[in-house]
């Protein structure tokens, strides 16, 4: 019996030859690019994200229980390893932000052709790092 | 078309589509994940510009903060939005590298339950913190 997952995998050169084609790039095979890349960081992001939660809900719950909770989350913020998991939270929210941005383009049809995507890529990563920069500027002025 | 190559595949073009791939389903999940993204948009921007606003002030003022009905409201919708988003996101990753289907069910059980749970905890803490404030 042939693998079922080949049936996804067929597809049609520009002269209308029936090949087939991988699935998806495989890592070990494939030249790391700018658009590979980009996408693999906006499922890392989404994964630290998710582990970020925990962060909002202890800050949450503290200052719903009451001062001395507070302070505790306060205190571990200000932490040094507070400040390195801060500072990846908000670099990756403000990543998945801007490169959710540029999918939701995609999924409204716009910006497909190689270049735009090139260069959408490249916006996204130095709004990335505007972004993250003007959040801790204003953060820590604000402290 | 010369040389035209010929894929021997045990499965009909209906069958792929009532299939559906790994996940069986997809279309809710797609829109869903969509549009918790389109909400997430607006709703993290105002929780990072209302963070900067409270860092550095004491519970009080978040007690305070909290107390308003629109940022209750807003913080309420964070949460919802929040969760829902990142548990339909992990399945996404959870369907593609988790082959085994007893273990790819039971993660998928625990991603919701650890989602709902603390999707859950968050909501009560801003009521009370809303309530109290
Ligand atoms: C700030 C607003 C956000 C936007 C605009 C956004 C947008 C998106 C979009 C469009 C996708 C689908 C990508 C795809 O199909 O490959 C996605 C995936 C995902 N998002 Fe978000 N997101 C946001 C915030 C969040 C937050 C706060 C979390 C976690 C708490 C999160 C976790 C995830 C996860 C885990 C995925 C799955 C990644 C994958 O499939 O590779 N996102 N996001």
């Amino acid at each position: 019996m042939t693998d079922t997952r080949e049936a996804l995998m067929v597809g049609r050169t520009s002269d209308g030859r029936l090949v087939q084609r991988p699935l998806s790039p495989h890592l070990q095979v494939y030249r790391p690019q700018i658009t590979s890349v980009l996408s693999i960081l906006h499922r890392a992001t989404g994964i630290a994200l998710s582990a970020g939660t925990l962060l909002l809900v202890w800050w949450l719950v503290a200052a719903a229980r009451g001062d001395a909770a507070y302070a505790a989350v306060a205190g571990f913020v200000r932490s040094p390893l507070g400040i390195l998991l801060l500072f990846g939270w908000t670099a990756s929210l403000w990543y998945h932000f801007c490169a959710g941005l540029r999918h939701l383009a995609w999924d409204a049809g716009v910006g497909y052709e190689l270049p735009t995507m090139h260069r959408s890529g490249r916006a996204v990563l130095i709004a990335t790092a505007v972004l993250t920069l003007l959040t801790w500027i204003v953060g820590v002025a604000a402290m | 078309m010369s040389g035209i190559t010929k894929i021997a595949v045990m499965r009909s073009q209906l069958g792929r589509v009532r299939g559906l791939g790994a996940a069986h389903g997809g279309t809710h999940h797609w829109w869903a994940q969509r549009l918790t993204a389109l909400a997430l948009l607006p709703l993290s921007l105002w929780f990072v510009l209302s963070v900067l606003r409270l860092g550095g002030l004491p519970r009080s003022a978040v007690a305070h903060f909290a107390s308003h009905p629109v940022n209750a409201a807003l913080l309420a919708g964070l949460v919802l939005a929040t969760f829902h988003h990142a548990q339909l996101g992990l399945q996404v990753i959870v369907d593609d590298y988790v082959h085994h289907e007893r273990a790819r069910m039971a993660t998928l059980l625990a991603i919701r339950g650890v989602a709902a749970l603390l999707g859950l905890i968050a909501l009560f803490a801003i009521g009370r913190l809303a309530f109290s404030g």
